[in-house]
This record gives structure tokens, sequence and C-alpha cells, in this order.
């Protein structure tokens, strides 16, 4: 187990350099360098000695592979995102709050996917060809087939129109500014449903799904038969041999369902105003705040590698057969 | 398994007779027509293909279909709610068949002043089918001025599903999106299916170091969040580009990362093909690698591709609606879904015109129906399974 | 040798040696194409301690049939007609046909009285769990005794059918076993609780030659040891000549012969069984011949044929008989039961065809 994990955390470093190169090619990517959007957009004329010592300090002038590693060093080494110009302050006073609350919104929403999903999708395999089944199936396909934001849109409309609110925002206008106590988690925890719904129902309905195509197919399994046979009673036999062979897919089904929930979260975030990273992301790349924008994409890819790997593990953990491989 | 059509299938009145005298005759069908057989009896797939057939005809022929040009606008009938069609007119003499729309008139809100445009059963105004409107070029070929429905009066203000803030009729610039929309799923597959045929290719039928090297940066590539990084890469192209090639740039970029999923398939096809005893006996015999390759694998992996091209198209046309509602996809002039819903970006536009969410059950629709297409295609694709 | 014309007895369900009373058990599959018969009336008997071999092509029924008994057919299928006399250990007969195939009953029996093996071993022990924790699961749901001591149990019966180093095999996985040892590992889990009656569903099918022979003796030895009886379902004659006590043959869903294993080897009567029997390749054959193979296939349960369902593959077929008049079973000698019109009026004696090719030189079973 301790090889295994050891390895996994191996294959994790040529991951995290691919996912640094393109946030670096992102930040690198608009047309002409950052310093002259900065001067451009400054208010007052930049003073020449600031310019030259950002040239220094980002190594404008030198090849873009000393670039890469000027920026890539400050970040490992001393926790130095570079400045965000828009704001004007470094990146990294920016985004750990927004980061937090991203991987909170995704975490939550990853444990109401399962905690949903998975008796839906034992229901439906076992009482399969049903019209609970069919009734399932049908808003399961719905639930994959709307986007989120649309989603978000919906709900929103019909919050506005028939219960005369205005849903959206992660805490009430009083705690925005806020700092962090017991009452500003429970006012979180109380805007959290709706972006959890909204971001989980394509998962969820992605679960169920997966669950229900993995328990029949272990439902027609002979051990479930041998084990039967032995005398064991329905439900029973149900939870402790195929619901748990069928289990395993869905801890491995995490590691591309986690990337998709963060994925989902930034556009969900923009729509209904989440302080998460989605809408600092928008706005960065709107504004053409590249180092912000770089660095937003560079962290939320490295939490999601996180927690693939995490799931990994797990499956790893739970399925005896994956660490002989 | 039954591996022939076998005795079983002698109901199955696509059967030439089967039973002649009480012998039991084999009778052979070819691999495509035992997957349209497998198909055909999935009624839902069946449907969702119809559907799908028609998204796509709507699409190519969006000038006969949709009663205005996608850019015509009137200034003076903005946010006109959708006028649905009545069939019947009630008159002294009881009713008679009168396809019609009702007309509106605009209402002041004694509070805010807002001007509304409410429907007014006092005007209405004869809708028909195949009307004349206005004069188009079909794929700039063939000029005609007729369009499937619409005012029967050249002229009058008939909007099914309404208007938006422009005074721009809703049914016909979706029908105009449905040609991008559906074609940037159709184009972006087609260059992640070229891509993940040829890594996905390579990787099952050589194996080792390659295969290795490809599977990492495919499992890199998946565990990546895609919209981060689509709008990251999306966001650098310049506003000045033309709308065409912008439109094959974020087609690009889609099937840039989207490619992963078809080449784990193709690749798992190719590794489970590779040990199957026709390709075994194949190389046995001495044939050459591409023959072996387009010859014996290819036939039996063309519909579990095509099963699975299907089922990528929904994903590639959700990427493109997101991208676009936010405004880094797509861009005007251009219509796609995904630009359309950018007019219901916010509650307060939702609540003054619902119908705006309009193109929104487009997409639902369409990708529903691929989704459904593409199960059905997937369950048929291996006709040799029961 | 002149057939007795009675209808068979049906009495010697009384017999306090049979432990197993199988009486006209239909069972159906009712699915959306139509009904399947898989089995259509079968019947059979077994005596304490003995081994009754059931036989056949693929698709006649013996799985379905080894299931009915336990009441573990799969939906859509039912038991839709006829009786499982079951004897039980305190001496009580049950009709499992009448159980709740989900009651307590049924579960009681299950694992405790009867057994079941199965074809695969390796589908049918669970791939996340230990070989350990299903055999103490086995004795726990039977026995009365605490987690430590179904361990103790557990590691007994491992070593009693012949898995070496039985107290470190306990914690490991399915897949870390050879086929062979997986099988001795499901026999384990199936003896743990000592049950009357072992029902093998054709146990050495998946596994090579040598192994069969290694879990064929270990299945006679542990008979022996036991008294218990065994169901053994097999289509391999080799394997029926070794082992059964009786026999029993069956075609589409039915018994077609039944009786002792010297008298269906020396004596058969069934075209069918002769057609079996026919189709073994034999070393001593002294001039070379084509292999003897039965005409045609199984027909597709929907399509089941009129009159006799063998008549279509017959050799013996009588045109206007066979095809409209459904055989009944009749008892040809004690014990030898028969469902073939060549034996159904009385002067069929004189009538029966002799099919010489194969009645003398069949003795199998050294």
């Amino acid at each position: 187990m301790i090889w295994y994990i050891a390895r996994r955390i191996l294959y994790l470093i040529p991951t995290l350099l691919v996912v640094s190169v393109i946030a670096f090619a992102v930040i690198q990517l608009p047309p002409g360098d950052f310093l002259a959007s900065l001067i451009s957009k400054a208010e007052e004329t930049v003073d020449q000695a600031q310019v030259d010592a950002l040239r220094e300090r980002y190594g404008l002038d030198e090849p873009i592979y000393v670039q890469y590693w000027k920026w890539i060093s400050g970040i490992v080494l001393r926790g130095d995102f570079g400045d965000s110009f828009e704001w004007n302050r470094p990146v990294s006073d920016l985004i750990w709050e927004r980061l937090g609350l991203t991987m909170a919104i995704s975490l939550f929403t990853l444990a109401f996917v399962w905690i949903v999903a998975i008796p839906i999708g034992i229901y439906s395999a076992v009482k399969k060809y049903t019209i609970g089944d069919y009734l399932v199936t049908v808003i399961g396909f719905i639930g994959l087939a709307a986007p989120n934001f649309l989603l978000a849109l919906v709900l929103m409309y019909i919050a506005f129109r028939y219960f005369g609110q205005s849903v959206g925002g992660l805490f009430s206008p009083e705690f925005i500014e806020a700092d962090w106590s017991l009452e500003r988690v429970l006012d979180l925890l109380s805007h959290l449903w709706l972006p959890v719904v909204i971001l989980g129902t394509a998962g969820t309905a992605a679960l169920i799904r997966v669950m229900r195509a993995n328990l029949l197919d272990e439902l027609s399994k002979l051990y479930v038969d041998a084990a039967r046979a032995r005398g064991l009673s329905e439900l029973k036999l149900l939870f402790k041999y195929p619901v748990r062979v069928a289990l395993n897919p869905l801890v491995s089904a995490m590691a591309w369902i986690f990337p998709a929930l963060v994925s989902g979260s930034a556009i969900t975030s923009i729509v209904l105003n989440l302080q998460t990273t989605g809408p600092l992301l928008y706005r960065s790349l709107q504004a053409q705040d590249m180092y912000l924008a770089g660095s937003l994409i560079l962290l939320v890819s490295v939490l999601t590698i996180i927690g693939t790997l995490v799931s990994d593990i797990l499956l790893a953990w739970i399925d005896p057969r994956i660490q002989l491989q | 398994m039954t591996r022939a059509p076998a005795q079983s299938q002698a109901e199955n009145s696509a059967l030439p007779a089967a039973e002649i005298g009480g012998e039991t005759r084999i009778v052979v069908a070819n691999q495509w027509q035992l997957i349209w057989w497998k198909f055909r009896k999935h009624r839902l797939a069946m449907a969702a293909g119809v559907f799908t057939i028609l998204l796509y005809a709507v699409a190519v022929f969006a000038e006969f279909f949709a009663p205005y040009s996608a850019g015509a606008y009137s200034a003076a009938h903005t946010f006109i709610p959708p006028q649905s069609i009545q069939l019947l007119q009630r008159t002294e003499n009881g009713w008679r068949f009168y396809p019609h729309v009702y007309g509106f008139k605009v209402q002041v809100d004694p509070e805010s002043y807002k001007r509304t445009y409410v429907l007014d059963e006092a005007i209405t105004y004869p809708v028909g089918l195949f009307v004349r409107g206005e004069s188009y070029k079909l794929w700039g070929l063939f000029a005609t001025d007729r369009h499937l429905v619409g005012a029967a009066q050249f002229g009058d203000p008939v909007y099914l599903l309404g208007t938006d803030r422009l005074g721009r009729d809703v049914l016909s610039r979706t029908i105009y999106g449905t040609r991008v929309s559906m074609s940037v799923g159709l184009v972006g597959v087609g260059l992640s299916l070229l891509l993940g045929i040829i890594l996905g290719g390579i990787s099952g039928f050589y194996g080792g170091m390659i295969d290795n090297l490809i599977q990492r940066s495919i499992e890199i590539l998946r565990s990546l969040p895609t919209i981060p990084l689509w709008m990251g890469l999306s966001a650098a192209i310049p506003l000045t580009w033309p709308p065409v090639r912008v439109y094959f740039a974020i087609t690009v970029l889609l099937s840039l990362i989207g490619w992963t999923a078809l080449a784990r398939e193709v690749r798992g096809r190719f590794l489970s093909l590779k040990t199957e005893d026709f390709v075994i006996a194949a190389r046995l015999d001495g044939v050459r690698e591409l023959p072996i390759i387009l010859r014996h694998m290819a036939p039996s992996m063309t519909s579990h591709i095509i099963a699975s091209v299907t089922l990528a198209i929904p994903g590639m046309i959700l990427a493109e609606t997101a991208l676009s509602f936010l405004g880094i996809g797509l861009r005007p002039p251009v219509v796609s879904w995904g630009v359309l819903l950018q007019e219901a970006q916010n509650v307060r536009s939702i609540a003054t015109a619902p119908w705006l969410l309009f193109p929104g059950l487009a997409v639902v629709s369409s990708v529903l129906a691929l989704n459904f297409l593409g199960d059905g295609l997937r369950d048929a694709a291996d006709p040799y399974q029961t | 040798m002149q057939p007795i014309h009675t209808r068979l007895d049906d009495n010697d369900a009384q017999d306090d040696e049979v432990l197993l009373d199988v009486k006209d058990v239909k069972t159906h599959f009712f699915t959306d194409e139509g009904v399947v018969k898989a089995v259509d009336g079968v019947n059979l008997s077994l005596k304490r301690g003995q081994t009754l071999c059931v036989v056949g092509e693929s698709g006649c029924g013996k799985s379905v049939t080894a299931r009915s008994i336990l009441r573990i057919v799969p939906p859509p299928g039912e038991i839709v007609s006829g009786a499982i006399n079951f004897r039980q250990r305190d001496g009580g007969t049950i009709d499992l046909a009448t159980l709740n195939p989900k009651g307590r009953e049924i579960r009681r029996i299950r694992g405790g009285e009867i057994s079941m093996i199965f074809q695969e071993p390796m589908s049918s022990l669970s791939p996340v769990h230990t070989i350990g924790s299903q055999i103490i699961e086995a004795i726990q749901l039977h026995l009365p005794v605490s987690k430590g001591e179904a361990r103790k149990q557990a590691v007994s019966m491992l070593d009693l059918v012949g898995i070496p180093r039985p107290g470190e095999q306990l914690d490991a996985y399915s897949f870390e076993l050879s086929g062979g040892m997986r099988q001795r590992a499901m026999i384990a889990i199936a003896l743990a609780c000592e049950p009357q009656l072992l029902i093998a569903d054709e146990p050495t099918t998946a596994l090579d030659v040598t192994t069969q022979a290694n879990i064929l003796d270990l299945i006679r030895d542990l008979q022996q040891a036991s008294g218990m009886s065994v169901l053994f379902i097999t289509h391999d004659l080799g394997v029926v000549a070794e082992i059964a006590d009786e026999v029993v043959v069956m075609y589409l869903g039915r018994d077609v012969e039944s009786g002792d294993v010297d008298s269906i080897f020396h004596d058969p009567k069934h075209p069918y069984t002769r057609a079996l029997l026919q189709s073994i390749p034999r070393y001593d054959s002294r001039q070379s011949r084509k292999l003897y193979s039965i005409k045609g296939t199984v027909p597709h349960p929907f399509d089941r044929p009129s009159g006799c369902p063998f008549h279509p593959r017959c050799d013996d077929f009588i045109a206007g008989t066979c095809n409209t008049i459904d055989p009944a079973r009749q008892l040809i000698s004690p014990g030898h039961s028969v469902r073939c019109l060549l034996y159904a009026d009385a002067n069929a004696g004189e009538q029966v065809p002799v099919n010489s090719a194969g009645t003398q030189d069949m003795d199998m079973s050294n």
C-alpha cells in the first residue's frame, strides 16, 4: 500500500509540471507583454524605474524558459504568485479564501452526489424496468443534458418569480466582508444548498447511471447466487456483495467527477455570483490580469489533481485487486 | 451469445422465411444488418435518431425553417411575448378554421411607468405554411422567399416565440443557432476523433513505452478542470479575429481537450481486438500490419466508434454553449445557442422575458436526443452479444 | 429383455432412504418474447448417501433443475408446478417448491441442509472478500457459534478440503488462488455446515483435467466421510461413469431416461441416451471410424418440437407417432424408467429396433 501511494505521488510530478506549463502558457498567450497593458491601464504615468524593476522581476527581456523558471520558482520557493494589476495587490492575497470556498463547494457537492446517487442507483437496479426505474432514468438523462448555468438561471427565476427571493451569493450581505465566525459559517451553509444542487445534478445523474449499470452487472454474477445458496437474506446479500463490488467503479468515478465539479463550479459561480475562483478568473481574463488568471488556473488544477490522487488511493484501499496491478 | 442469426430470429419479419419444410435454414446477415435489427428494437433511441436527423435538417435548411433572418430586428417590437398559434376562430356561425396569432398592445405599469407588450385578442394575424417572407439564397445558390411558417401576409408582426431586447425573433435566431451549435459539435468531435484514433490507435497497437506515455498524458488531461482551462485559452483569442476564425479556434480548443475519451475508447477496442483469434490468424498468415488494421480490425471497431462519437457530441455542444454564454466563446454576430443565452444572463432579464430561455430548451433537447441515440447505438454496436 | 409395462409408481417417496424427491417440476421463464420452458416436467429421486448424476447437452435444463431445488432461479424464472420433497434432518419432509424463495425457511435449508457449488470457482467467490470471511459467514448463518469459534472451524474446513497452509489462506482473496484451490475453497464454504445434500453444478468443467480428477476425488472422499448425498450435474459421461450411483438423462427440460449407472451404460433404452453414449470417443475401437454425433442441435426453447421433443433428431423416429404423441414415463425394469414411444405399447418389445453399435463394450466405469 505504501509503495502504491509512493508510486502515485511520483506520477504526480510530471502532471504538475505539465499543468504549470499550461498555466504559464495562459499567462503568455495574450498579445504584447503585460507591462504594456499595465501602463495603458494606469491612471498616472508610470515611473520608468518602477517599470524596469518589474521587467527585472519577471525577467521579461530574457528567453521564455527563464521567465517560466522565475515564475514557477517564485511560486514554489516563496509562495510568490506575482501581482494582480487590476487589484494592485499580490495575487496570493486574493485567492486563498476563494480557493477554499471553491473546494468547499466542490467537496460538499461530491458528498451530495454520492449520498443521493447511490441509493437511487441501487433502487433503480434492483427494481429494473419498473415505473420507478424509468422515472429515475428519464430524470437522470435530463439532469445530464441540462447545462449547469441553465439550471442555475431557471432556479433563480423560479425563486424570484414564485418566492420573491433573490437567491445567489454565498453570504448574506452583512457577512460578505466579515471575519470568519460561527455565524458566518452557518450563513455560508444556508446559502450553499442551491449551488450544491445545481452543480450536483449532472454528477448525480451520471453516478446513478454508473451505479445502476454496475449493480446490474454484479447482480447477475455467480458469487451472488453462491452467497444466496449459502442462506444469506436478500437485503444483507445485496449490501454485502453486489453493492459493495459495484461501489468500486464509483470511487474511481470520483477521479473524473471531481474535476467536472470544479470545472462546473466556475460557470455556476459566475451566474450565481458566488465568491469562488470562477468569477475572479472570469474578471481577470476579461481584464487581461494574467498573473491572477494563470495562478488561479494553476491552483485549481493542482487541487483537482490532488483530489484525483486521493480518490485513487481510496480505491486501492477498498479494492484489493488494484494494488496488484 | 448467438453467433449467427439462428432459429431464434425466425419470427423476425426482416428475415426471409427461415423455416422451410420444418428444416432450419441458416440465414446470413452482415454485421450492419444485425446492428440495425438490434437498434430498431430500441424505441427511444429510434425516436431520438429521428429527432437528431430533424435537428440537422433544420441546421442545413435554417433559412427555410426560420421565419426571419438571423439579424432582422424591429426596434418597435422589443420583448414581445410568444404568440401561440390558434387554429380555430369563433365567429357568429360557430368555429371556423383560421390559423392565426393574437396581436399585442402596450401596457404601462402605473408605478414604474415601464412599458410592456401584452397579447391583445382583439387583433389577429393570419399565419400559414410555406409563406412568402424575406427573400434569401439557400446556401448562396437558390434564390427564394418561401419560409416554412410565418405571417400569411408579409410584414405582419408574427413572433411565435417572442422577441428579445432588440426586437429580434427568438424562434428564427434559435433556428440559426442550431446550425452553429450542432456543427460545432460535429466538427469538434471530428477533430477529436482524428486525434483520438491516431493517438489511441498508436497507443493500443504498439503498447509499451509509447502506450504508457500517451496514457499518462490522457490521465493528466482528464484530471484538469476543463472549463477554467478553456476560459483561459479562449480568452487569448484576439477580439479582432473574424467570426469564422473564432469559430474554428474555439472548435480546435474544445477538441484539444476533448479527444481523450475517444482515444481511450479506441485504445481499449484495439487492445481487445488485438488478441482476438481472427486478428492473430491474419498475422500468422503473414498479413502486414496496415492491412490487418484496415481490413480486419477497423470494421469491427467502426460501430463502437460511431456510438462513442455520438455520445461525445453533446459534451462539445454543452462546452460551446457554456463558453459562449460567458462571452468568451463565439461572439455576435455569430448566432449560437450559447450566444443567444447571453441575453438571459441575469434574473432581471429572465423575469422580463422568460422566453429568452428558449434556446436553452433547444440545448437540453438536442443533448438529450444525442444521448439517447448514442446509448441505443452503443447497445446495438455489438450485435453478437445478447 | 422384456420391458415391464407399468405406470411409474410414485409411492417410493415414502421410502425412508429417499432424501430428495423431485416430482414433475416445471420451471418456466416468462420473457418478453415468450415463455421459455427451461424445465418442463423433471423427475428425480436421490437416496441418502448416494450420488445422482444429471447429464445432458448444454441448454437441456440441468442447471435450472439444480437451481429450482434451492429456489435460486433468477427472474423471470418461476417454478410453475411440481413438488420438491426434501427429508430434513429432523425427519420431517418439506416441499421446497411451495416455500417463499426469499423466506426464512428456505434460507435455513440453503447452506445448512443443502449446499451448492458452481461451474466457475473464480466468479462464484466474491472478488473483494477474503475466502475466510465467506466461510465464516456461512458458518455463522447456520450454527450458533462465536466469531472466533467460526474462524477456527473455517481453518479446519480449509484443511479438510486440502488447501495448504489453511491459516494463511483464510485471509487470501479469490484472485490470489489457482482455479483448483478456488474450487476447493468453494467446497469448504459449501460443506462448512455439514449439509445433507451437495448440489454440484458442473464443478469441474472450468478446470484442467488433472485438477478435475483431484476435485472429483475430493468430493468422493468427503462424501464417504460425511455420508451426504450428491446431486452432480455434468455433460461429461466419463465423470458420470466414475462417480454416479444413479443417472438421470435430461433433454429439453425433461428426464428422458433414469436408472442406476449400470443399466444406463449397459442397457440404454432412450435413443438419446444411446446417441450420447455413442458420441464418446473410445480408445479401444479397433477400426477407425468417424465419431458419431447427434444430428442437428438442441432446438431453441421457443420452438419446442411437438410430440416427443427429441423426434427431429432421433434415428428411430416413427412418423405420425413420435411427432404427435408426448411420451409418458414408463418403468422398463425396477428403478429404470424411460420416456420413449418405442416402449409405449404392449408389443413394443418386439418392435424395439436394436441399434447395435455400442451396447456391448460400454464399460466406462472400470
